[in-house]
């Protein structure tokens, strides 16, 4: 192969590897962004899991039903906000440990959602294919076919930026969204403050619950869309245990990125380019190594967190109320 | 007064919580269209309708107790072992070794040598996120679930690769040598009046009571177990007392992976007789069992043999109607999880404190 020819298809590689991260990145970036509305009230959230999960389900069972893909997304929205709600009942009005009511909504949507896939839908654990209509396709931006001729910008333009579904561009405007609210509005200063101080929110006559609660309605909506995108845009309909520990790996990479937008979206980028890479990788000869055991290459996100959160947790500080119930002075 | 207080919790969360859990499972049953009332009869006389169901309650109980020990024991030093799926996975790798390599020993050496083998493999697979939390600060909660993960793959490719008997294409071992097949309930009843069918129940089952035991005296009659409770109850303090706090986590989680690790006995040993996939999901119900039971050793040995109930009820359940699947006994535990968090989270916060100021203040009035 001549040079040119190499290094174009080296550059296609690349695009592709680009795009499919981009891809990949928008349910793990909704989640972790999900996460830290949650832990920047000062609520910990291990239930990230299992919320996306009941809402990939719900999502693809009502767009199923209705073969409506905005109907799916609100009912899947509807599902995790309803267990937003559950939690902040355990974790905030009753003073719960927060670890261990996150665990319990885990478990709760691992075994409801495939018990009514099959109960609903007679197909052991999972919703049938989504028609079409009942599904988020990817859309076009403005002049991406014009564009797709033009070197580099428009190739970028066209791979990388252009042709996602819907979730994808939420999960990508959200993080702006969320770097906004937190730093210059009125709500994320008050957010950041019930997270780190409840006492001086309590005594400014701020009601610490109700902030803590509107967190997790905000969490709640976001890992609702972080659902939909993996069931119904991702991929075509509800299956078993589908989030995969994405809802573990997004908590991860909040905690890489420090509970902070933009860092955080630089983690979940890093979490989905492996996530990529492995995809490309089973079944590759690789020179000089051999070709690598698939479930070693599949074990990658799980191995690459462990090193992060080894490597580099020390030097984040978490809220400093984070996980603390408050209980004010009787 | 305290104390009161503390029985009362201990009796009354667990009844609420199960009456809770047992609502949810029927609500979900007729969310499906079934009928809820002849699903709980169902459940029950799956369970302990029988010799045999009986038998199997008994025997996932006794994986349970084994579960439930594993996340009970950090849990008292302050730290959430979600880690037992892989712990026990490693634990079952650990015992096939110890009977692919040991051959043509006397059975009950390759037994000894299979538990300590599945106990040190378990442990040693909560080493690293133990390390990790005690060095470094990494959240144990997130390791254990990564090791989780990557216990399965490894499990895998270990049995696709290397462990697979040759020959077949099932993804399991040879099948161990019958010497090393704990007497059952099953044969134990075989032909007569009790005839417990199938029931797996080993002797293992008196084991998981004296693991039990251990636990308790290592809690409650060892400077380790002082430390380990003192560490829990406030880790600056006993760091100020002189307790080397990192020790402790590393010793506390280690043990529970090495209680993690015992469940592959009693699945190996009493009933797959190969190493094949471990059923999962113990791991998790641990969770609910350490919990529901509140630490206790007692406390856990009854929630567990209620978790084992559960699970054969379930058993019984899916097969009477094919329409509700064996995942509703996931919901259960969830349910159990989430109410005992909750109402302990009530006990000690607010409405604990004034029903405690109540009492004193009553008490008060009455002397």
């Amino acid at each position: 192969m001549d040079g040119v020819g190499a290094a174009g298809s080296v550059s296609v590689l690349l695009l592709s590897l680009a795009g499919s991260t981009v891809r990949l990145a928008a349910p793990l970036v909704l989640a972790a962004l999900a996460g830290l509305y949650a832990e920047r009230s000062g609520v910990v959230d291990i239930g990230l899991e299992g919320k996306m999960l009941a809402a990939a389900f719900v999502g693809a069972a009502v767009a199923s039903l209705t073969g409506s893909a905005a109907l799916g997304l609100g009912a899947g929205i509807a599902a995790a906000l309803l267990l937003a709600l559950l939690h902040g009942i355990a974790a905030i009005a009753a003073g719960g440990d927060q670890i261990v009511s996150g665990m319990a909504l885990n478990l709760i949507a691992a075994g409801a959602t495939p018990s009514l896939a099959s109960a609903w839908f007679g197909q052991r654990g999972k919703t049938p294919p989504l028609p079409s209509g009942a599904r988020f396709g990817p859309i076009a931006l403005p002049l991406a076919q014009s564009l797709s001729e033009v070197p580099i910008v428009g190739r970028i333009y066209t791979t990388i930026i252009s042709g996602h579904s819907l979730p994808v561009y939420l999960a990508w405007l959200a993080v702006p969204l969320t770097a906004f609210v937190l730093a210059r509005t009125r709500f994320g200063l008050r957010l950041r403050a019930v997270g780190e101080s409840p006492e001086a929110v309590d005594a400014a006559g701020l009601s610490v619950a109700r902030l803590r609660f509107a967190a997790l309605a905000v969490n709640g909506v976001l890992c609702g869309v972080a659902g939909v995108c993996l069931s119904m845009a991702q991929g075509n309909g509800f299956l078993r245990d589908m989030s995969a520990g994405r809802g573990y790996l997004a908590l991860a990479a909040l905690i890489f990125g420090k509970w902070r937008p933009w860092p955080v979206l630089a983690a979940c980028l890093l979490f989905a380019a492996a996530d990529a890479v492995q995809a490309r990788l089973q079944g590759v000869v690789l020179p000089g190594i051999g070709s690598v055991p698939v479930q070693l290459i599949q074990a990658l996100p799980y191995l690459i967190t462990v090193a992060i959160l080894a490597g580099f947790v020390r030097t984040a500080r978490p809220p400093r109320a984070l996980g603390k119930p408050y209980r004010p002075m009787q | 007064m305290r104390r009161l207080c503390r029985a009362l919790a201990a009796l009354l969360i667990p009844a609420a919580s199960l009456v809770v859990a047992l609502s949810a499972v029927a609500g979900l049953v007729l969310i499906i269209g079934e009928d809820p009332g002849r699903a709980l009869l169902t459940l029950v006389r799956g369970a302990l309708g029988d010799p045999e169901g009986i038998g199997y309650t008994l025997f996932y109980a006794t994986d349970y107790v084994f579960a439930g020990l594993a996340v009970a024991l950090p849990f008292r030093a302050g730290l959430f072992n979600i880690g037992g799926e892989g712990q026990a996975a490693l634990g079952g790798l650990g015992a096939t070794l110890v009977v692919l390599t040991l051959g043509d020993a006397p059975a009950s050496l390759i037994l000894a040598a299979a538990v300590v083998a599945a106990a040190g493999f378990g442990a040693a697979w909560a080493f690293v996120p133990a390390v990790l939390q005690a060095r470094r600060g990494s959240h144990l909660v997130i390791t254990t679930i990564m090791f989780n993960f990557i216990a399965a793959a490894l499990m895998t490719w270990l049995l696709v690769e290397v462990l697979i008997a040759p020959g077949q294409s099932a993804l399991e071992t040879r099948t161990f040598p019958s010497a090393l097949w704990l007497p059952t309930l099953a044969d134990l009843t075989a032909g007569t009046r009790f005839d417990a069918g199938e029931a797996p129940l080993n002797p293992i089952a008196l084991f998981a009571l004296l693991a039990a035991a251990i636990y308790w005296v290592l809690l409650h009659r060892t400077p380790l177990g002082y430390e380990i409770r003192a560490a829990g109850l406030n880790a600056l303090a006993a760091q100020a007392a002189g307790i080397w706090v990192p020790r402790i986590i590393l010793l506390a989680v280690c043990s529970g992976g090495a209680f993690a690790g015992l469940i592959a006995i009693n699945e190996l040993f009493g009933a797959q007789h190969r190493l094949a996939d471990l059923p999962a999901g113990a791991g998790f119900a641990g969770i609910a069992v350490a919990l529901l039971g509140r630490g206790h050793p007692v406390g856990v040995v009854f929630a567990a043999v209620l978790f084992g109930a559960l699970n054969q009820g379930g058993a019984a359940l899916s097969f009477d109607m094919p329409a509700v699947t064996r995942d509703v006994v996931t919901v259960a535990e969830g349910v159990v999880i989430f109410i005992c968090g909750m109402l302990d989270g009530v006990v000690r916060g607010h409405i604990g404190q004034s029903l405690r100021t109540l009492w004193t203040a009553s008490a008060r009035q009455a002397a």
